[in-house]
């Protein structure tokens, strides 16, 4: 690929521990992901035994060392193999952040090998330049999960330009308070997304906040919902169920869709790239297919949290030789 | 002292008019249901304290340092209810002698607060009214 300064040569291991997945992956330098191993939660109860607690340093410090040879062996590699070692720096959860930050270090460390320190949001916005069918940049990205919400404009994949962020709740975060609301389990957004199914999306009618240009916000939908609910009563609530959240996750997608429309529009841009844990909405994947521009919609396990797209961002930086990297902090912001 | 608020903007006021008389190392603990205002309040806060980037909801990871004229900690606890046995060092990373703090449902760790200024509770009135009560 003919892109600026960058890891162009060779095998990345990358390793990411933002936030509650341990996760690492191995791609080329031409973009094909060669493993991506994701130890959520699901995960860890069926491959790796014990009960996990939901975000802890703890668990990212027993997992990252099996979950990384676990990356390599899938990818019928080995450490010899690896020419740069990538890692999430940040925004996450510090303690977090900083397991895999040290592990990649050492991996880094051990072989003398160039470290490259990854934005996580960086990831999530070149995620579908992974995989056979490369999305080219100029493109806009919409990026929706549980802590990040947020429009941007690529021009070169090694920088992003946000054009449009919330000003209050993740959509994500959306997702998940109003299943809290609706009596559901965590994660909200699969647990929306199959009740909605069964619901009617036209009953409620609730808010679509469009504040700024191309800014989101949420937390007025939120408090719209508990408000419906307890103007319902508990039983006629309980009953309404499926209504309520086909009608909340309604209003969260035309609200993201309406916005990226907009911003495809000013910025004038021909190809959207979606991602982040939201992009695993059905809803969303099937209203973005409507904007009349080529969309790319990455498969579900480059959506969540995981390493494959930070070796994907990767491929596009600098990467920092030996011994520059062994004082790198990690960053629970990056602005 | 006991506030009603009509708009989001009222209830950033009454934060801003709680900073004010903030000081470094200041803890606020700040209450109230899902959709109450606590973010809304604590961004009017924060505002005042000359923060100027965005000030969105940390629920996701836990907390966020702001700059402004002084460091401004915006910690949420929502998630750590399933968060048995963590670490309570997790609160010091965020809550230090330099920064004015503001904790988002602090129930979850309550004893770990020695020193708390104010105590903010918000309330829904119905639509976008909210009661405010600060001791």
């Amino acid at each position: 690929m003919a892109y600026g300064p960058g890891t162009r040569d060779g095998v990345i291991l990358a390793v990411e521990t933002s936030c509650d997945d341990t996760c690492a992956a191995v791609v080329t330098a031409g973009g094909e992901i060669r493993s991506n191993v994701i130890a959520s939660q699901g995960l860890l109860h069926s491959r790796y035994g014990g009960v996990v607690p939901e975000i802890a340093s703890r668990h990212h410090l027993e997992l990252v060392d099996a979950v990384t040879a676990d990356a390599l062996e899938a990818a019928g590699t080995g450490l010899e193999e690896i020419d740069t070692v990538a890692v999430t720096r940040g925004p996450g959860l510090i303690g977090a952040l900083l397991v895999g930050l040290s592990s990649a270090k050492a991996l880094a460390a051990v072989r003398r090998l160039p470290l490259v320190p990854v934005d996580h949001l960086h990831g999530h916005v070149v995620a579908s330049t992974l995989g056979p069918e490369p999305i080219e940049p100029p493109y806009l990205a919409l990026v929706a999960s549980g802590g990040h919400t947020f429009l941007a404009r690529v021009d070169v994949p090694e920088s992003y330009t946000v054009v449009g962020q919330t000003l209050d709740d993740a959509a994500g975060e959306a997702f998940d308070k109003g299943a809290r609301l609706l009596g559901l389990g965590y994660p909200g957004g699969p647990a929306i997304d199959r009740l909605a199914e069964k619901g009617d999306p036209e009953v409620f009618d609730f808010p679509r906040s469009a504040p700024g240009e191309l800014d989101f916000s949420f937390s007025g939908l939120k408090t719209a919902l508990l408000y419906a609910i307890r103007d319902l009563g508990e039983g006629e609530a309980d009953r309404r169920r499926p209504d309520l959240a086909a009608s909340y996750q309604r209003a969260i997608v035309d609200a993201l869709v309406s916005r990226t429309r907009a911003a495809l529009e000013r910025e004038g841009l021909r190809r959207l790239a979606i991602g982040g844990g939201v992009a695993a909405n059905s809803e969303l994947r099937a209203a973005v297919q409507a904007l009349g521009v080529p969309v790319w919609v990455p498969p579900l396990e480059l959506c969540t949290d995981n390493a494959a797209m930070i070796g994907g961002a990767a491929r596009f930086l600098r990467p920092l030789p030996y011994p520059d990297y062994l004082s790198l902090d990690a960053a629970a912001r990056i602005s | 002292m006991d506030r009603e608020t009509a708009t989001p903007e009222e209830t950033e006021a009454v934060g801003a008019e709680v900073a004010a008389r903030l000081r470094p190392g200041d803890v606020v603990l700040v209450t109230g249901e899902l959709g109450s205002g606590k973010t809304t309040f604590v961004r009017g806060a924060a505002r005042a304290l000359g923060v100027e980037g965005p000030v969105t909801s940390p629920t996701f990871t836990i907390g966020h340092v702001l700059p402004g004229r002084m460091e401004v900690a915006h910690v949420d606890l929502y998630r750590l209810d399933s968060l048995a046995g963590e670490d309570p060092a997790l609160l010091h990373d965020y809550l230090t002698p330099e920064r004015v703090a503001f904790v988002e449902w602090p129930e979850a760790a309550a004893p770990a607060f020695d020193r708390v200024t104010a105590r903010v509770r918000l309330e829904h009135l119905g639509g976008d009214r909210r009661r405010i009560r600060i001791e």
